[in-house]
Order: C-alpha cells, then sequence, then structure tokens
C-alpha cells in the first residue's frame, strides 16, 4: 500500500527562516529536510501546513514560482494552528502537502495584459506570488500597477521587499497607503478603495484584487464605477479546508469547491455563484 | 440464474464465508437490524433496511489516517495503511448499492482517496431486492429499481427460494466457489420482480418528482423563500447527515496517544455551525444557510457536477430518523412546485 500516493500524507517541511513582517503577520521559509523546495506550484495555489498535535490549515504559498530554492508562507496570527507557528523557531519542522487549487491564469488571460493588483492588509500574501512572478517575467506582460494599504506603515507586509525591489522595477508602479496619518509615512492616506478610484486606472487593466471581505466590496464598486468590468478582475477565495482536494465537503461555493475549483475566481464567474463566500 | 432453498441460506453463507469474511443484516436485541460478521447462528434480519447505511464498509466513521512521532523539533510521519482482505456485503438493498455510486464519484476522482480504494476494491457487495418496501421509500425518485439492484451479486428471496445472479466476474467468480446453488431459469425471479414493481407503484412516495432539481437550478433555488419556514425547526443535530448513505463530508483531527500523534478522519456534517467556521469568518451563519446546503448539496450542486445523478437514493433513513420529521422529500415537496403537488 506504502506505494500508492495518498494526497492526505503530507510531507516534512522545516522551518528555515522566520521574518517578523507586521506586529501579526509572520513570513515562513520552508524546505524539505534535504534542504530543497517541496514541490513546484503556480502562482496562486496553496498548501496545507500542519504541526502535529494542533491542527493543519490551508494557506497562499506566497513565494514565486521561480524561486527553485524554497517556499514562503506569510502567516496572520489569528487561530491555534498560526498562533502555535508564530512561536515557532528556525529549525522546526512541520508537514505540508499540495499544491492545491486553480493559479491565476498568468501564461494565459494575463499575457500581454497591462495588470492592476490591488491588496489590503494580508490580502497581499496570495498576490505576492503573482507579483513576483510577473515581475520576473515582465516582458510577457505590459505594465503593473500595483495599490496596496493596510492599517499603518507598520502592518504594510513585505514592506523592504516593496520598497527595495518592486518600486525599482520600470514596468512597476507601487502605490501604498495606510488608514490614518503616522509620523514617519509621507505617503498616501486613506482606505483602499477611495485611493483606487483617486488613482482613476484605464480600464485596459486585468485587475488582481484581494483583501478583508469589505475592501474587496468596496473596491469592486470603485472599479465598476471606473469602467471596469467584471469580467476583467480576479480574486481569490478564503474557506474552511480540511482535504484540500474537493472531498471534504466544507469549502463549496454552489457547485464550485474553493479547494480544486478556486481560489482563484473572476467576478463574473462569482456573480453565477450564490452569495455564500 | 442460480437458486438454493431458503432453509439452506445459512450453508451458503457459511462457503461464501470461506472465500471472503461476509457481513449481513442481523437483527440485535434491540429490534434493529445492522450489519455484523457472518458466524454459525446469525440470521439473516427479514427487516427491510439497516438502520445505519452500509457506507460504513468503504467510508467508515471514524478511520485513522496516519500517524507523527515528534521529537524536539523532528516530526517522523508514519504510514500506516495496510493491505486489505476482500470482504462481502450480502443483503445491501438497491438503495445502498447507489450510494457507492455516490460515493464513488466523489472519492475516487482525481486525486484518489486511496484510503477509499482499497476499501471498495476488496469489497464484493450482494444486493436484494426489495420483496416489501416501505412507505418512506422512494428510491424510484431516483431511477433505482428496488426489484433488480445492482451489485456484484443480485439475490431474489421468495418464501421458497433465495436467488441468484452475477452481473460482474467478481460476483460470478464468488458464486462458482458455492456448492449447493443450482441451476435454475427465471421465471420465480421475474414474477417476484412484477410483484415489486405493483408495490412500489402504489407507495405514497411513488411520485415524488425530481424535475424541479438538478443541474443549473442554483441561483433560482437559493433564493427561495421557503427555505426559512422549512428550515425553522431544524435543531442541527445531524442525525440526517450520519444516517444518510451518501453524506460524504469528513473532518481531520488528531488525538495524542501518547506514544505519538494519531491523525484520524471522522464524518462530519454541514449541519453544525462549526462545519465552515473559520478564523476570518463564517460563511454560514445561520442554521438556515446549514440547511439549505444539505439539500442544495444533494438536489442540485451534486448532479450539477455528477451527470444529472443526484446525491440521494431515497433510503427513508432520515424520513424515520429526524427528531423534527423534516426531510428531503418535505423539502422537495416544498420547493418542487406544481410537479409535487
Amino acid at each position: 500500500m506504502s506505494n500508492v500516493s495518498e494526497t492526505l500524507i503530507p510531507k516534512i517541511g522545516v522551518i528555515t527562516d522566520v521574518r517578523i513582517d507586521t506586529p501579526d503577520i509572520k513570513t515562513f521559509r520552508v524546505v524539505t529536510p534535504d534542504g530543497v523546495k517541496p514541490f513546484d506550484h503556480r502562482p496562486g495555489q496553496c498548501a496545507m501546513l500542519s504541526v502535529p498535535g494542533v491542527g493543519e490549515a490551508m494557506f497562499s504559498i506566497t513565494s514565486s514560482p521561480t524561486n527553485t530554492e524554497f517556499m514562503e508562507f506569510s502567516i496572520k496570527k489569528c487561530g491555534c494552528v498560526t498562533d502555535w507557528l508564530h512561536q515557532a523557531e528556525v529549525g522546526q519542522q512541520i508537514t505540508i502537502r499540495g499544491p492545491y487549487g486553480t493559479p491565476f491564469p498568468v501564461d494565459d488571460e494575463f499575457a500581454g495584459k497591462n495588470l492592476l493588483f490591488i491588496a489590503g492588509g494580508v490580502g497581499l500574501a496570495p498576490l505576492r506570488s503573482v507579483i513576483n512572478y510577473c515581475r520576473h517575467y515582465s516582458d510577457r506582460y505590459g505594465k503593473i500597477d500595483i495599490v496596496y494599504g493596510s492599517r499603518s506603515k507598520n502592518d504594510l507586509l513585505d514592506y523592504k521587499e516593496i520598497v527595495d525591489e518592486w518600486t525599482k522595477d520600470a514596468n512597476v508602479d507601487v502605490h501604498l497607503t495606510i488608514d490614518n496619518p503616522q509620523e514617519g509615512w509621507d505617503g498616501h492616506v486613506g482606505f483602499v478603495p477611495n485611493y483606487v478610484k483617486e488613482l482613476g486606472f484605464d480600464t485596459d487593466k486585468t485587475v488582481i484584487l484581494c483583501g478583508p471581505p469589505i475592501m474587496i466590496k468596496f473596491t469592486l464598486d470603485g472599479l465598476c464605477d471606473l469602467g471596469f468590468e467584471k469580467s476583467q478582475i480576479y480574486t481569490t477565495l478564503e474557506m474552511r479546508m480540511k482535504c484540500g482536494v474537493g472531498k471534504c465537503g466544507r469549502c463549496n461555493v454552489g457547485s464550485k469547491y474553493i479547494c480544486k475549483d478556486g481560489p482563484v475566481f473572476r467576478f463574473d464567474e462569482l456573480d453565477e455563484l450564490p452569495d455564500e463566500y | 440464474m442460480r437458486k438454493c432453498l431458503v432453509e439452506d441460506i445459512n450453508s451458503v453463507l457459511a462457503q461464501i464465508n470461506k472465500a471472503a469474511k461476509v457481513y449481513l443484516p442481523v437483527d440485535g436485541t434491540d429490534g434493529k437490524a445492522r450489519f455484523e460478521e457472518w458466524a454459525e447462528g446469525k440470521e439473516w434480519s427479514n427487516a427491510l433496511n439497516t438502520e445505519r447505511s452500509a457506507k460504513d464498509f468503504f467510508f467508515p466513521q471514524t478511520e485513522n489516517l496516519m500517524e507523527f512521532k515528534t521529537e524536539g523539533k523532528n516530526i517522523e510521519i508514519i504510514d500506516i495503511r495496510s493491505d486489505k482482505d476482500d470482504f462481502v456485503i450480502f443483503g445491501v438493498r438497491g438503495c445502498d448499492v447507489r450510494s457507492f455510486d455516490i460515493l464513488d464519484r466523489v472519492f475516487l476522482v482525481e486525486p484518489i482517496d486511496s484510503f477509499y480504494k482499497a476499501r471498495r476494491e476488496h469489497g464484493i457487495i450482494i444486493s436484494v431486492a426489495c420483496g416489501r418496501p416501505s412507505e418512506t421509500c422512494f428510491c424510484g425518485a431516483f431511477g433505482i429499481d428496488a426489484s433488480n439492484p445492482a451489485g456484484d451479486v443480485t439475490v431474489w428471496r421468495t418464501k421458497e427460494a433465495v436467488y441468484w445472479q452475477s452481473n460482474t466476474d467478481k460476483g460470478e467468480e464468488l458464486l462458482k466457489k458455492v456448492e449447493g446453488l443450482t441451476d435454475c431459469d427465471e421465471a420465480a425471479v421475474e414474477e417476484e420482480k412484477a410483484k415489486i414493481k405493483k408495490i412500489m407503484d402504489k407507495l405514497p412516495l411513488a411520485n415524488l418528482s425530481t424535475e424541479d432539481f438538478g443541474a443549473g437550478k442554483t441561483m433560482e433555488l437559493f433564493d427561495s423563500d421557503k427555505w426559512k419556514d422549512l428550515s425553522e425547526s431544524c435543531l442541527g443535530c445531524g442525525t440526517c447527515t450520519f444516517v444518510c448513505p451518501t453524506c460524504q463530508c469528513y473532518d481531520i483531527k488528531e488525538f495524542n496517544a501518547g506514544k505519538g500523534v494519531v491523525r484520524f478522519r471522522c464524518w462530519d456534517s454541514c449541519m453544525y455551525s462549526d462545519f465552515t467556521q473559520m478564523s476570518a469568518g463564517q460563511p454560514r451563519l445561520s442554521q438556515l444557510e446549514r440547511f439549505r446546503q444539505r439539500f442544495m448539496h444533494k438536489l442540485v450542486y451534486y448532479p450539477e457536477r455528477n451527470d444529472g445523478i443526484y446525491g440521494c437514493v431515497g433510503c427513508g433513513r432520515c424520513l424515520a430518523k429526524c427528531p423534527i420529521s423534516m426531510n428531503i422529500v418535505k423539502v422537495m415537496k416544498s420547493l418542487g412546485g406544481k410537479d409535487n403537488e
């Protein structure tokens, strides 16, 4: 039996780096005990991480597939598994299985397009994989705009990478915003949906949107006001998951399983589904 | 077609049991039928159906998946899957036989669930036609023929004799090993089938219609205002999901066994509030939403993904067991518009 692969049986992963991103988000670098990347993935896919005795949960893979050395997960402290991970040290082993879900269509529908990424809070985590993929293959895409907002400067995920790398790319424009004025912040202040409207983007862009539900709702409304079609706007959904392969039955929206048919959806596709996410 | 006399059934089962362990419906001291391992002296129950469905054989209520040993920061994963022996489930009704097909379409599609597959491959199903279907039966609504159920072998029981027909190579191989079955023509079975069909046609739920359900009905039915009344008294106990032969949702949990952590899966229920509860929020806040999910899944979502096949087999267990007498038939009648008036 043991030679038959079983998707529920994970691999061992080793945490080789823990980066404190914000007061409640840490980014974990994971490799196998042999020191290699646990498996290949596509931008927007997820993995099940577990701590035996604590539990298993689904996380988006924040590192880009173009990173061949390791995987990264940006994890907000908000439950049993994440609490435990936040106190884990370098060298700690965890278990990992995946990749799960349908990725963003980076090689077909996104190809040749101007891209507009809009993220709020930890919503940048799943988009970072796509952003870095598109930056890596910048000749395959048009201009890349990134609008990212969080509560405060300290709550901006991947701030160092954004400033040191993303803002330096010729074809990338980064637009950061925080909710309230703060000492040492001379950038934009205000909520993401309003900022998107102020920036007033051309409707030739393909949009990738992720963040808290309320931010998604208002940003989507704002984009539609600007003249964007829902068929141009992608998002990635979050649901409780146990199996990751469309069998345990809990992550469905209508007849779609978010773990398998998602998590990536276009908003016109979501309009065809019941409003239960 | 083969036959044996009713009084010889035990010796036939004894022979089958030599080839592979046999499970059959047996009446318990509480008067309820359940599948038990065959042994000399165990009597095949006359009950129409077992209290619990037969899904346990392939999808047990709890099942250990793997073990972990942890030492310091290190983890060892132990694959505890083992080779299975062949087994025979004797006396499965047509509704439960169909439920296996419904579960197959979940567990045997890529990526295949090897735990389920191992059990399924080793199971030989001997079904039995329903001589006396009950007024809670509505398998016919889902195209199941209780007079001629599927399975590796089909059995018909009349007053005097038990008739055996193999439907698969697996079934034929098994019957070949049994001495004491004599060849016969199909006359008696045809008569029995006709008798059963006649009863089926007169059952109170014989005309239950699925016309208003199935693929493409999501938005229309999801937004129906009838869910409120239907779900109002639902206790969220989950009994319907546990007795249901097609409910396949599961949870994965762990316990510390002292010398290591055991990860197991167990049946779960969409009727429970923690089923979809996340740190980030809860997409199904009220019992209405959870209740609606269960019936939408069986009547719309499942068929949408599975060539129009419904996720219900009409066994009637939920009709018999729901403490507030709510069930899929009432839901179909309420939502089904004119066809179910």
